[in-house]
């Protein structure tokens, strides 16, 4: 049976559009400035935005707040990140019910990176329900307006469900099992992690043909040299290509700042809009995740490759 | 020999000594189990720490195990006398066992040891969690490698996304991912079908109480 579709995300992508997503990352603030800055710049660009949920377990502003913020205020869809790491099944039921209430669409569904990268590093991790039992969860509420127990719940939560998967991960057949589980659980759409080498794109959805899932590619177009090392250093499998990196080196040494960031501009305009026509071109991939930290400008030029 | 059991690790003596500060006089009670496997509470370390307490002793004892009360009460009553003129016990066992001596005796306890886990050991040196006590053995379907001790999130349908090449994020990875391992076992096994099948959100009630059996 088709599920009913509330959200722009999935109606282009139902539409057989190739969408393009974008990131927006709160931080320790109590401040909404930033977040909505960067929603209107990506705005028109990105069919919707992920807002990521205390990233590297650090304490930052609530996803929540910024996905109603960005919704209301700057008219950007968001893709709320919602992790297992720091609520139980009773928190999650009722941020759930919150960002429904709130006309949240989307919900992605994370186990959280571990306490122990945390800025409270002394923090006890919850991980009460993992991400599988959160898509059931989130079906169920969905579906049949219950929540885990049975509970019944009152008014009707429109959420769709996505979930995330690493075309890093070896071995990879662990990986698969556990997206199929989700899968057959009943998500609606899944953001992979980072990726860089097209090959291994191609080949993780590849094998991801044979589920039925809407799949979007994540990338990471990096302002600097330093920004690539530190995703190569902390995102789990992931090989950054050592002549990107090197490119931005030299570019860093231009003197004039206005030629240095329009060769940088270039250098990650030329490696993603080649990944990103690749992969439209040569797979059955449904859009492409543009993560970044303040980089707009680049967002707004790959959206439309 | 590889022995499973509850992993103690002594104080900082000076924390000890401090606890103990307040008290003229001080019996010592050992653990002649767990924390004799440990080397954190057995004859020797009882000796040791008294070495340290000096004149305040009036007495020691390694109770064969400090957490089963009807083994107190028998190991304890030679000790009658010297226990009587202390007022604090020092216990080198886990956390029970502390307890149990608190029940019997009465007297301030001060607790030498700090309980870690229930773990295995395979040498001196080289000791592993292995079970969190979650009330619903799962072993059976996990390749006998428990998830609940051994995937840092405790996750039931893993791997999660922090792992890489088999290993797992907390920590750096250095770890085996515990869900690699699952799935690796069952893979030679030929039961696959058991690490894809979905695990239901657990039952947590039973851990959110103090638990008992009552049975007499």
């Amino acid at each position: 049976m088709a599920r009913e579709v509330y959200s722009e995300l999935m109606k282009a992508i139902g539409a057989g559009k190739f969408v393009f997503t974008g990131e927006i990352q709160p931080k320790k603030t109590a401040s909404l400035d930033e977040a909505l800055r960067v929603a209107r710049a990506l705005k028109g660009h990105v069919v919707a935005c992920n807002v990521t949920d205390n990233p590297r377990a650090q304490a930052y502003l609530s996803s929540l707040a910024v996905s109603h913020s960005i919704q209301t205020e700057a008219g950007m869809e968001a893709i709320c990140q919602m992790t297992v790491r720091d609520r139980n099944r009773l928190a999650i039921t009722s941020e759930l019910l919150g960002a429904a209430a709130l006309g949240i669409k989307n919900v992605l569904t994370m186990s959280g990176d571990h306490t122990s990268l945390s800025d409270n590093p002394s923090a006890m991790p919850v991980y009460d329900i993992d991400t599988a039992q959160f898509v059931h969860l989130v079906r169920k509420m969905v579906d049949e307006g219950v929540d885990i127990e049975g509970n019944r719940i009152g008014g009707s939560v429109r959420l769709h469900v996505g979930i995330v998967g690493n075309p890093n991960a070896e071995p990879r057949e662990a990986e698969l099992l556990k997206i199929e589980r989700k899968v057959k659980l009943g998500a609606d759409f899944m953001q992979t992690q980072v990726v860089f080498d097209i090959e291994r794109a191609r080949s993780f959805l590849g094998e991801m043909k044979r589920l039925p899932i809407p799949v979007l590619i994540g990338i990471f177009p990096c302002k600097s040299h330093r920004i690539a090392d530190f995703i190569a250093k902390n995102v789990p499998g992931i090989r950054v290509p050592e002549g990107f990196v090197a490119e931005l080196k030299r570019a860093e040494e231009i003197g004039e700042k206005p030629l240095r960031s329009a060769k940088i501009d270039e250098i990650n305009f030329r490696f993603f809009s080649e990944f990103i026509r690749e992969t439209r071109r040569t797979t059955h991939a449904s859009g492409i995740h543009i993560m970044t930290v303040g980089y707009e400008e680049i967002v707004k030029r790959l959206a439309h490759v | 020999m590889v022995n499973s059991l509850i992993i103690t690790r002594s104080k900082p003596f000076e924390k000890v000594h401090e606890m103990a500060a307040p008290y003229r006089k001080v019996f010592i009670v050992g653990c002649g189990t767990c924390a004799t496997s440990c080397q954190t509470g057995g004859e020797d370390q009882v000796k040791e720490i008294a070495k340290r307490l000096g004149g305040k002793v009036t007495g020691k004892a390694v109770v064969e195990s400090p957490c089963d009360l009807r083994i107190v009460r028998k190991d304890l009553a030679k000790s009658k006398e010297a226990l009587g003129r202390a007022d604090a016990v020092l216990v080198l066992s886990c956390g029970a066992g502390v307890q149990v001596i608190a029940d019997y005796t009465g007297k301030t306890v001060i607790p030498g040891l700090d309980t870690l886990f229930i773990g295995k050991i395979e040498r001196i040196g080289r000791v592993y969690e292995r079970c969190r006590a979650c009330t619903d053995c799962l072993l059976y379907e996990t390749g006998g490698i428990c998830p609940v001790s051994r995937c840092s999130k405790g996750l039931m349908n893993g791997p999660c996304g922090g792992m890489a090449d088999g290993k797992c994020e907390a920590g750096g990875h250095i770890r085996d991912c515990a869900w690699v391992l699952i799935y690796k076992t069952l893979k030679d096994q030929g039961r696959l079908e058991t690490f894809s099948k979905y695990r239901e959100p657990r039952d947590r009630s039973k851990k959110s109480q103090p638990q008992e059996i009552l049975t007499r």
